[in-house]
């Protein structure tokens, strides 16, 4: 279980804020955070990793305190057993995937057996004495999952995982996510726009804004029979529509379209 | 030839080599410190760092002279308790070359960490890294290119030193007598062979070693990102 309220002075675009977050997860749990750029998402997700200091508040994990205010306690990032999947994946280029994965793992026993593991699991052993450079967006998204992975965590942190990719690969990740998520008996916390990815995936969602909880529930599933407009025509099929509530989706459409024009058009779930 | 044109290569590269090694060590710290630290004093060791790329070289040198000679309590110091005669002598003229060439190295190790993402390091964090370990085999392997850099300008740039060293260190054969005195020295006496023989020296080692470099760092570029 994580159990957390934690206070941090933010600064964004649209001046500064204060983020005041109280949560408490249950163990297993996939929580979806969600809300405009600024609204303190990442810097949440920070908080937890100990990548940022809180201003106040504490922070325990399975009855282990990370971060508390009064008295002071402060686990530093290396000691905290979960693992941090980046928006930009920062993955080292100087190592090849299965190093990457192994760096990640060099304090397990079973080193090479979770190496390989996990290689098999996320599709990666044709990929594995490629460098970082030489992989696609979704492959890399794919290795950054497994390194976080090789530490066994029990939390897992997700930075807009699959924001930047297409849709078919958006939708293969999605997969692999749920599946990991399921496999590793993790509690994640997933930051995404996508109302269907957090349908799909998440068993409740956070919305922030400005820095406090303005949201807190089921995912709501997104309907069939939306309507949006069509801001560009993609390949395969698919359009980007923009949502009335301003959020932008990628989505099949069944005929053709033209940019500006009103579409309805129908959201399936497990494409 | 000049009579004693291999002893005074010999020392060149020697004194070189010795600042270039020892700076290495001592910038890796401090351009972590400067690329990283977000203390007060920041802008003032920047500067201090910064310092001999504008100062004169004789400014360097005559200050070093005077700390070293046994006018002063540091000097006092250094002659009466440690034993230390730096002036006229190698050491000195290497003390001389560490505070020369400093900014040479310390600026592009601090540009290398810089220009490396923080989710990089943070990364490695999350992942159960010491900051040792992740300066050891995530972040400097990443600056290759900038670690290059530092090593061969401060090796080039001391092979070119020359006020620094005259003002402390003279012209003593084998002891503080380098290529760029050596030019100098023949020069003043008329011997213009000579100083040919020293100066095409220096300039086929200076080129020498910036192709190198240019080169070495193109196939290092090309490696990580294909």
């Amino acid at each position: 279980m994580i159990d957390f309220h934690l206070r941090k002075a933010l600064h964004t675009t649209a001046g500064p804020a204060h983020l005041d977050v109280a949560l408490t997860l249950a163990p297993g749990e996939l929580l979806a955070l969600t809300g405009p750029s600024g609204a303190g998402k990442t810097t949440l997700l920070r908080l937890l990793a100990g990548l940022a200091r809180p201003d106040g508040g504490y922070l325990t994990a399975e009855g282990h305190d990370w971060y508390r205010d009064q008295p002071a306690r402060w686990l530093p990032p290396q000691r905290r057993p979960l693992g941090l999947v980046f928006q930009d994946y920062a993955l080292f280029p100087n190592m090849t995937v299965r190093e990457n994965i192994a760096f990640a793992a060099a304090e397990q026993a079973d080193k090479s057996q979770v190496v390989s593991e996990l290689l098999a699991m996320l599709e990666l052993p044709e990929l594995a004495d490629r460098r970082p450079a030489q992989l696609s967006g979704g492959q890399q998204q794919r290795v950054a999952l497994a390194r976080a992975l090789a530490r066994r965590p029990r939390l897992l942190l997700l930075d807009e995982p699959l924001s930047a990719l297409d849709l078919p690969t958006r939708l293969r990740l999605q997969d692999a996510l749920a599946a990991v998520h399921q496999r590793f008996e993790l509690t994640t916390i997933l930051i995404s726009h996508d109302p269907a990815e957090i349908a799909r995936l998440a068993t409740r969602v956070v919305e922030l804004e400005l820095g406090q909880v303005r949201r807190i529930g089921p995912p709501t599933t997104p309907r069939a029979g939306l309507r949006g407009q069509v801001l560009a025509i993609l390949p395969n099929g698919l359009a980007r529509v923009q949502l009335p509530g301003g959020a932008v989706v990628e989505v099949p459409i069944g005929r053709p379209v033209q940019v500006g024009e009103e579409v309805e058009f129908e959201v399936r779930q497990g494409v | 030839m000049p009579p004693d044109y291999w002893q005074t290569l010999r020392l060149t590269l020697a004194l070189a080599a010795s600042t270039t090694a020892i700076l290495l060590v001592l910038s890796l710290p401090l351009a972590y410190a400067l690329a990283y630290g977000r203390w007060r004093g920041r802008p003032l060791l920047e500067a201090l760092v910064s310092l001999p790329l504008v100062l004169p070289p004789t400014v360097i040198g005559y200050y070093l002279l005077l700390a070293f000679s046994d006018s002063t309590v540091l000097g006092r110091f250094l002659i009466n308790d440690l034993g230390l005669e730096l002036n006229f002598s190698f050491t000195g003229i290497l003390v001389g070359s560490l505070l020369y060439s400093l900014p040479f190295m310390v600026q592009p190790l601090q540009a290398g960490f810089q220009q490396l993402p923080r989710s990089l390091h943070e990364a490695a964090y999350t992942l159960g890294k010491s900051r040792l370990t992740t300066l050891w085999r995530v972040l400097l392997p990443n600056m290759r290119p900038a670690l290059l850099n530092g090593v061969v300008l401060t090796f080039a740039h001391t092979l070119g030193e020359f006020g620094v060293v005259l003002l402390i260190g003279g012209n003593l054969p084998g002891r503080t007598r380098v290529a760029s005195i050596a030019i100098y020295d023949e020069v003043q006496s008329l011997r213009y062979a000579e100083a040919n023989a020293y100066a095409l020296t220096l300039l086929a080692l200076a080129f020498t070693i910036l192709v190198a470099l240019f080169w070495v760092v193109r196939k290092d570029a090309a490696r990580l990102s294909a």
